[in-house]
């Protein structure tokens, strides 16, 4: 009994690192840019896709190809920010005028990203075994990629809140989330600092891709249920909350392990209906402004 | 000067309207089968965005919700289909998506901006990830059959509620009721204060689009003769209509029509010239669009209009 509860929380925790990852780079680009990526899951397809070539084609392992990959989609999403949304921010009248048209901005982006990604890899599902033997914790056992997994999303995610509080960059995104016409007064360079974000957002994404490619199957139409899943956890935590994004992420990956082990195929209904009822009890979420 | 043109106007746009309507009423006459079918996906498209932007356009609630009315008058369909007749099958679809509007709009209506965008789009897969779960596990079959009718029923009955559905919004529109629902969309609070009741009109609204998108699922479940919850509520209807209203322009009734009609023909066209393509291809028309026609194809047309009617006058 005590090892099959072991089991579960463990298997939610591992899960729920890749969720906290996806999540705050969705927080990040909508908390900030506001931009609602709904094509976030397709970075987080490419990174897959990428990490996955690399590995079959020049047998580069995917803690290393971390190094191509996360530039890569980091670029794909700044230059898509100085070239699409920064336009649309210029020409909408108001910020929820933006958040309108960049949305479905985004969802044109996603019909593009996810045939480029077909015609370049094929629709078929992928895969590959790495680092996959099992590793024991307290009579529970798991896939040692699994552990990498968590591993990395906690340092990225630590990595990455550090940058946030501590650095000057990030303390100007900061300033840039709380008020963006104010941090422009103050010298901020606006343009460029939504950029950054939207760009640390789709790299974010793109981690989590590589990470999910090392446990699961991917293929080119993954992305929306990702997307999904990194809203509802953003909704969870709260809107624009880095932090409430982390233990957000943890907390449904730990409810979609229980439910999983209760009625397996019923996780994703549980996580709608988790975000349907918060919608209407406590739309700020957890850690909400 | 102004006078003779205005009446001429009066007349020839009726008399185009009722000429479109006679070749549209008897094309299956004289056009090919392909014809047809494609003409009834149009149909279809312009009552999901037609009646989308009875709702959405007015009040400024981007609902993403289609695709979950839509896939109820589907199931509707695939449920009773064998059971009532045709006519009343329809009419039930439609009524069980206004039910389910009415549901998730009194649940939902309160809430603004994003957050209805995301709870309308969480419905979606909500509905489609627990009736798979559902056939699943409990049905333990994955699909169903519909009973088929003949193209031409389907498209008579498509042109039916495509009429009743530009009528009623019609109707709104040039009504204290159509007024009402402007003044949500412009300040909600105001609109309460001088007497409007917000959330009773939202709610209806609300019904009423889904009415028109359920009924149109019922009819559309026919030509598909199989169905899956995959195909029933599929998210991508959630998105069409709403980039279908934007591509046209919301401001006038027309620019949906228009919108729905050129998009719905344009994946035609792209997915038989260029099948590997033409998703590649769709995406990037529709961030051009998103990008350079703010105002919608409508709101271009008007604009290039009046560069012209005013190039005439200083002409003179």
């Amino acid at each position: 009994m005590i090892v099959t509860l072991l089991d579960v929380l463990i298997a939610g925790l591992l899960m729920g690192g890749i969720y906290a990852l996806i999540a705050v780079g969705l927080s990040l680009q909508y908390g900030v840019a506001r931009v609602l990526n709904i094509a976030h899951g397709e970075f987080i397809m490419l990174g897959a896709f990428i990490t996955w070539s690399l590995y079959t084609f020049f047998g580069i392992i995917p803690l290393v190809s971390l190094a191509v990959s996360s530039p890569l989609v980091f670029t794909i999403g700044f230059i898509l920010y100085r070239i699409l949304f920064a336009r649309l921010r210029t020409s909408s009248p108001s910020v929820a005028a933006f958040e309108g048209k960049s949305m479905l901005a985004c969802f044109g982006l996603l019909f593009m990203i996810q045939n480029i990604a077909i015609l370049l890899w094929g629709a078929e599902m992928k895969g590959y075994s790495y680092l996959a033997f099992p590793v024991d914790i307290g009579g529970a056992k798991f896939a040692a990629n699994r552990l990498i997994t968590l591993g990395f999303a906690i340092v990225f995610g630590s990595v990455f809140y550090l940058l946030l509080a501590r650095t000057r960059i990030g303390k100007a995104i900061r300033a840039a989330a709380q008020d963006p016409v104010a941090a422009g007064l103050m010298g901020v360079n606006i343009s460029w600092v939504l950029a950054l974000c939207f760009g640390l957002g789709a790299m974010m994404a793109g981690l989590g891709g590589t990470l999910v490619s090392m446990s699961y199957q991917i293929q080119p139409t993954m992305g929306l249920e990702y997307t999904m899943i990194a809203l509802i956890v953003l909704v969870l935590g709260g809107l624009g909350s880095i932090p409430g994004s982390f233990i957000g992420g943890f907390l449904l990956g730990l409810v979609g392990s229980i439910v999983t082990y209760v009625q397996p195929g019923l996780a994703l209904v549980a996580y709608y209906v988790i975000f349907m009822l918060l919608l209407l009890a406590k739309p700020t979420g957890l850690l909400g402004r | 000067m102004n006078l003779p043109k205005a009446i001429s106007t009066k007349r020839i746009v009726p008399g185009l309207l009722v000429l479109l309507l006679l070749l549209l009423a008897f094309s299956p006459l004289y056009a090919t089968r392909y014809a047809v079918i494609l003409l009834t996906s149009i149909f279809m498209f312009i009552v999901l965005t037609v009646s989308w932007t009875v709702f959405s356009g007015p009040t400024g609630y981007v609902s993403l919700a289609p695709a979950a009315f839509f896939g109820a008058g589907v199931y509707t369909s695939a449920l009773l289909g064998f059971v009532l007749p045709l006519p009343a099958v329809i009419l039930i679809g439609g009524l069980a998506s206004s039910c389910l509007a009415l549901v998730v709009g009194a649940l939902t209506l309160r809430l603004r901006g994003i957050y209805f965008v995301m709870f309308t789009f969480g419905l979606v897969e909500f509905l489609l990830h627990f009736v798979l779960w559902w056939e699943v596990n409990i049905t333990g079959t994955t699909g169903r059959v519909v009973p088929t009718v003949g193209n031409t029923v389907v498209y008579y009955l498509m042109l039916t509620v495509l009429l009743i559905v530009i009528l009623a919004a019609y109707l709104i529109k040039h009504s204290r009721y159509g007024l009402a629902l402007q003044s949500i969309g412009e300040c909600e609070e105001a609109a309460a204060h001088t007497g409007v009741h917000v959330t009773a009109l939202k709610i209806t609204t609300f019904a009423l689009s889904a009415f028109f998108m359920g009924a149109a699922g019922a009819i559309m479940a026919t030509r598909w003769t199989y169905i899956d919850p995959r195909i029933a509520f599929n998210p991508v209807l959630s998105f069409l209509p709403v980039l279908m209203a934007i591509f046209g322009g919301t401001g006038q009734l027309y620019g949906p029509v228009i919108g729905a009609a050129i998009f719905t023909y344009l994946e035609e066209f792209l997915i038989t010239r260029f099948p590997y393509y033409y998703m590649l291809i769709f995406g990037i028309i529709m961030v051009f669009a998103i990008m350079y026609l703010p105002e919608g194809l409508v709101g271009v047309t008007q604009k290039l209009w009046k560069r012209i009617s005013r190039g005439k006058h200083a002409d003179s």
